[in-house]
């Protein structure tokens, strides 16, 4: 069958739901992307404020971030197999490879399109130049931040799931090609939709509600 | 002695055409406590000299002395308003008047009351916990001067802070900027291309003229304060700026003006200053 009826993808999945499948699936795929996502954060948002602000920096690392992110992150895969085997570590690798390098661009461009006012104003009060940083560059890109932040939640969210799909792992790569393997159309259908709803959730009630104060403080909206 | 002193001052620097130009062994002195303004037309680099003056650009001759110690590096004794302001959209009207006073040290409660009085001094401590963004221009340019009075400077500069600003919020500010100053009286360094708003504020007006970036003429304005734009003798002075500022600009080529000119220039206040400084 080609298309199932919405009905039977709603039966498969309270059925999946039941069992437990797609609950531990769903769990097992959000904490990899969790942690992954967690760490490109950290190291992602750090390097792109210190990209956008330092010459010398970029000069020496700015173009090999942009080799890295013309990189498809599937492509880290058997790489990462390689040097960790087939585990987690592995996964985690290419969604942290998949979503770090767009956060830090994002970040960078951001900070690289702030006004240089900020940092002069912060300067004339008497900041140090390394406390800039801390004190004007991260809360200045804020805006920017969040919007590299959104874009690699995506990107790890994809990595995370080539990664799944590709090699046997539990998560909700794998039961969505458990469902091809079974000519399971209505799971694989569910999956989906999980995936999206997903998806749609982050992007709605995090992103969103974060957005919205951002937008707030600065300013740029009115409702 | 001066509070500051400009000593022989060179800058080569980009227009605002990106046109190279260049500042030319510039020097004056400021007393404690006077109103100094610096009038110019674009390109005349009283903005780039202002910058100097803060240390945010490096004169590639010449030296900056705030009581006589030399200026290299950027600091709050040096607090500078900008014309856009400035301000920080991330922190709330309080917490940008608290943002000089935090790096000074100063935090909690000390901080929050000082940055009280301070936002007192320009009427708006009704609005210490507003964001940015509910702000009318004019407000936010108030802030933007709390937060440098806070700062307790010993030259407070100001970079054309008035010109985003519509014309009546303008004249109120003018009238609040020169009780400030006579208050507390603070050293300020003005810098502005309207030379109505030069005479309205400054003791001493320095005209500067461009290629190269040079000062001009020495204006002592001895009106009683608290002066305002549309006042008859700040016209009239204002007028004869302008006249010398457009000969200026006519005449450039020609390397010093004549007595006569200046004469009729500054016939009114019979300064008997140099014709600016010409190498």
């Amino acid at each position: 069958m080609l298309f199932p009826s919405p009905w039977r993808v709603a039966q498969t999945m309270g059925n999946d739901f039941r069992d437990g499948s797609l609950l531990s699936a769903t769990a097992i795929s959000l904490r990899r992307v969790l942690i992954g996502y967690s760490i490109s954060l950290l190291v992602g948002v750090p390097l792109g404020i210190v990209l956008g602000r330092n010459k010398v920096v970029e000069e020496t690392l700015g173009s090999l971030v942009s080799a890295f992110q013309s990189l498809p992150s599937i492509c880290w895969l058997p790489l990462a197999l390689l040097w960790f085997g087939l585990n987690d570590r592995a996964i985690l690798f290419v969604v942290v490879a998949g979503s770090l390098v767009s956060i830090a661009i994002a970040v960078q461009d951001g900070v690289k399109n702030l006004s240089p006012t900020y940092v002069k104003a912060a300067l004339t009060m008497g900041t140090p130049a390394w406390r800039i940083y801390t004190e004007v560059l991260l809360p200045a890109s804020l805006p920017s931040i969040l919007t590299g932040a959104k874009l690699g939640w995506g990107y790890a969210w994809r990595a995370l799931m080539a990664g799944e799909l590709l090699f046997v792992s539990l998560g909700l790569g794998q039961m969505l090609m458990q469902g091809r393997e079974l000519a399971d159309m209505s799971q694989v259908l569910a999956v989906m939709v999980v995936i999206m709803a997903l998806g749609l959730m982050t992007d709605r009630v995090i992103f969103g509600s974060l957005e919205r104060h951002v937008r707030r403080r600065w300013g740029l909206a009115q409702a | 002695m001066a509070k500051l002193s400009i000593r022989n001052v060179e800058k080569k620097f980009l227009d605002q055409d990106h046109r190279v130009n260049a500042l030319a062994s510039v020097s004056f002195d400021v007393k404690a406590g006077e109103f100094l303004v610096l009038v110019g037309p674009s390109g005349c680099g009283k903005s780039t000299l202002l910058n100097i003056i803060a240390g945010l650009e490096k004169a590639d001759a010449g030296e900056v002395l705030i009581d006589g110690r030399l200026v290299t590096k950027p600091g709050p004794d040096r607090a500078l308003v900008f014309q856009d302001g400035a301000l920080f959209p991330w922190l709330n009207v309080r917490k940008n008047v608290e943002f000089g006073l935090r790096q000074k040290g100063i935090v909690g409660s000390r901080a929050s009351e000082r940055a009280h009085y301070f936002l007192e001094q320009v009427g708006l401590s009704k609005f210490a916990e507003n964001d940015l963004y509910t702000l009318s221009g004019g407000m936010r340019q108030r802030v933007a001067i709390a937060r440098v009075l806070a700062l307790e400077p010993e030259v407070l500069l100001m970079d054309e802070p008035f010109s985003a600003l519509d014309a009546i919020t303008r004249e109120d500010l003018y009238v609040e900027v020169q009780h400030l100053w006579q208050d507390r009286g603070s050293t300020i360094v003005f810098v502005t291309h309207n030379v109505r708003e030069a005479v309205t504020l400054g003791d001493r007006v320095l005209l500067m003229a461009s290629d190269p970036g040079r000062i001009h003429s020495e204006i002592p304005v001895e009106i009683l304060r608290p002066r305002h734009i549309d006042d008859v003798d700040v016209s009239r002075i204002a007028q004869q700026l302008s006249q010398a500022m457009r000969h200026g600009r006519e005449t450039y080529s020609q390397e010093i003006w004549s007595n006569e000119q200046f004469e009729k220039v500054d016939l009114l206040r019979g300064v008997d200053s140099p014709l600016g400084d010409h190498s």
